[in-house]
């Protein structure tokens, strides 16, 4: 088992015919053939990835003909808000938005929206969600992770990947690997993660990849120590970023007193989370698994 | 996008909020001219984008024309923490009786934006939320429906402020709403926001940030050029789409990804050293991409030895090595060059990096980093 997505999602891709929709949804379709459609506007009717996925119009046309129920959004960054508005009015379950750069405002109205459905949403600015031999929600490279019982939630991307790599490489497997994206404002948080890891039974360890900015960090700590039960392994990037000065991601910015690495690191250590100082590291402190 | 003093307060008097009479100077001379029409006393204020101006000398209080051009000048040539100041904001100095706190920011864990008022305005809401929290009261808005004014006027009671000062907070909290949503700020405030004694509010400072992905669509700051805080190595990395900022060690680095490129910082202090920038290529990154971000980092005086760690995604590492590969001969031969790859056509780009022995090639991002250091110090010794 895994979370958030398995090999029984029903994929759509928002934004199919642009040349990162394409070309990603070539890679997910050659991990696991689980795309059923594809959406964008003014291309209704046409046929993508060897003509087995159809295009359509609307999200909601898509899921009446398809029954999607995932969706992966490739659309830039001006019109993705309204891309994940029109995926929640049509009540697709699992929204990933890999978009980046979208305007806080507009995310912050979309998580008003939010509020009152059943939808998830994931990201904006993430890499997307593999579970690896089942799915692949997203631009997570599938030859990164082997499958495996190590739930994996962080907010960057190639980070990730070589966090995962690493486990790979020492012979470790991944249940789901989740990217939550780089922004401040995000529909899903480490904490939600965290606890739908906690409940999978077929997670055994967390690994949690932060970084500065914002307070993600201090509330999956406060989370980690009075809910968590499985042991939980955690890295923070930004050791050596200045303050005030955005270090590529939206989020990730020292202001003030909040955001700094060491306040993460500390919150993290006083949970009982085993910190490992650089992304290889993973591969010597995880406890390998019993076979 | 940090907003200077004076361009917050233009905006807050286009919305009705009180402000000082004022004007901007470059000179001392045009202080003074200044002054004569606003009439003394009047207040100096450095307009730089930096906190603590007050603390560094930057605002200073002028009360006749005896001393104006003398303290004009003592500001204009002060930098302040490390920011040389260019204009003057000269205001009439304001009496006050009372000093508030009024802000919009956004709250990252609730998704929404909050206002906030407090009762002792004038320092750092920080400092207040630590030493008196009593003095602070929050609220948050929805941001499908706006600010309303019920909402300010249990702040203001719960803080016990005089109801004789609702109708104009409302009024001001308002206008601050207005401004924060249409300009797409991810923080108005106004502190001090003070009662004069005539029991009026005014105004006597300012700050606005905009949101930087919303910049698209507000193209009027867009030529606010002064504002951005950048080297001249900075924009022109820009200009090639890639995010590069200077820091002060001598390990130049260049990585594909955010948080990959602060974690591979993070190894480079781990190793001994200090990275000397930032830089994220981003996704997808073509040859010559790679070939500027190169010769970008070698702008760089202090660099002495560079550090290139590559997971490729979307990014494929043969493509990164043909970048390197053609500008090899424009490297100088003393700067050694580690180069890290892994991920999508590794084997490819490793490949074509065995023709160059002058690169340095590791198999781990740490390793990457020990032989970058090491490297650096022989140069330097």
């Amino acid at each position: 088992m895994t979370i958030l997505l398995n090999e029984n999602a029903r994929i759509l891709v928002q934004g199919i015919t642009g040349r990162e929709g394409l070309y990603h949804s070539e890679r997910m379709y050659a991990y696991a053939k689980n795309i059923v459609a594809g959406t964008s506007p003014g291309h209704g009717g046409e046929w993508v990835l060897g003509d087995k996925v159809p295009v359509f119009d609307t999200v909601q046309d898509a899921r009446e003909s398809t029954q999607a129920d995932t969706s992966v959004i490739f659309v830039p960054a001006y019109a993705a808000a309204d891309a994940i508005m029109e995926a929640i009015e049509a009540e697709i379950r699992l929204i990933v938005c890999i978009s980046e750069g979208i305007p806080t405002k507009d995310m912050l109205k979309v998580r008003a929206l939010l509020e009152h459905t059943e939808s998830r949403l994931i990201g904006p600015n993430s890499p997307g969600i593999l579970s690896p031999g089942k799915a692949k929600a997203g631009i997570i490279p599938g030859s990164i992770a082997i499958p495996g019982r190590v739930g994996v939630v962080s907010r960057s991307g190639t980070l990730t990947y070589e966090v995962v790599q690493a486990l790979k490489d020492a012979g470790v497997g991944v249940s789901t690997c989740v990217g939550i994206g780089g922004d401040p404002i995000v529909g899903t948080s480490f904490v939600e993660c965290l606890d739908l890891f906690e409940s999978d039974p077929h997670t055994d360890q967390i690994v949690l990849i932060g970084e500065i900015g914002g307070n993600e960090e201090e509330l999956a700590a406060e989370f980690i120590l009075n809910q968590v039960t499985k042991p939980v392994y955690a890295y923070v990037a930004g050791r050596t970023a200045p303050e005030n000065r955005r270090m590529g991601h939206a989020g990730a910015i020292i202001e003030g007193k909040t955001g700094s690495a060491r306040s993460k690191i500390e919150a993290l250590l006083r949970a009982g989370v085993q910190l490992f100082s650089y992304p290889e590291e993973i591969a010597e402190i995880i406890r390998m698994p019993t076979c | 996008m940090k907003l200077h003093e004076y361009q917050a307060k233009l905006l807050f008097a286009r919305e009705g909020i009180p402000i000082p009479k004022s004007g901007l100077a470059n000179s001392p001379i045009e202080a003074r001219q200044m002054a004569a029409e606003i009439g003394y006393p009047v207040v100096l204020k450095a307009q730089v984008l930096s906190g603590g101006r007050g603390k560094a000398g930057g605002i200073r209080l002028v009360r006749s024309e005896a001393e104006i051009e003398t303290t004009a000048n003592l500001i204009l040539n002060s930098q302040i923490r490390g920011i040389p100041v260019q204009r003057l904001l000269v205001e009439k100095a304001v009496d006050f009786s009372r000093e508030f706190y009024l802000g919009i920011v956004n709250d990252r864990s609730l998704a929404k934006p909050i206002l906030i008022l407090s009762s002792t305005g004038g320092i750092e809401i920080e400092e207040v939320a630590l030493t008196s929290p009593d003095n602070i009261e929050k609220a948050a808005i929805n941001p499908l429906l706006g600010l309303q004014n019920y909402t300010v006027r249990a702040l203001a009671s719960r803080l016990g402020i005089d109801s004789s000062l609702w109708k104009a907070l409302q009024q001001i909290a308002s206008a601050l709403w207005k401004l924060f949503d249409r300009l797409d700020a991810t923080l108005v405030e106004i502190n001090p926001l003070v009662v004069t004694p005539e029991g009026t509010l005014m105004a006597l400072d300012g700050k606005m940030t905009i949101d930087d992905n919303a910049l698209y669509r507000q193209k009027d700051f867009l030529e606010l050029s002064d504002q951005i805080v950048e080297t001249p190595t900075e924009q022109e990395a820009r200009k090639f789409g890639l995010n590069y900022i200077q820091l002060n060690g001598n390990i130049g680095c260049m990585v594909n990804g955010a948080g990959l490129a602060m974690a591979t910082m993070d190894c480079i202090q781990q190793a001994g050293s200090e990275p000397a920038n930032f830089l994220d290529i981003g996704g997808g990154a073509t040859a010559d991409k790679v070939a500027a971000a190169l010769s970008i980092i070698m702008k760089d005086p202090k660099v002495s030895s560079v550090l290139i760690n590559i997971f490729g995604g979307i990014t494929r590492c043969d493509e990164v090595a043909k970048g390197l590969a053609s500008v090899i001969n424009e490297i100088p031969r003393d700067l050694p060059i580690v180069v890290r790859l892994a991920g999508t056509n590794v084997e490819e780009g490793k490949k074509i990096l065995e023709q160059y022995p002058q690169l340095l090639q590791a198999n781990t991002l740490m390793s990457a980093a020990e032989i970058a250091v090491r490297e650096s110090r022989q140069v330097l010794a």
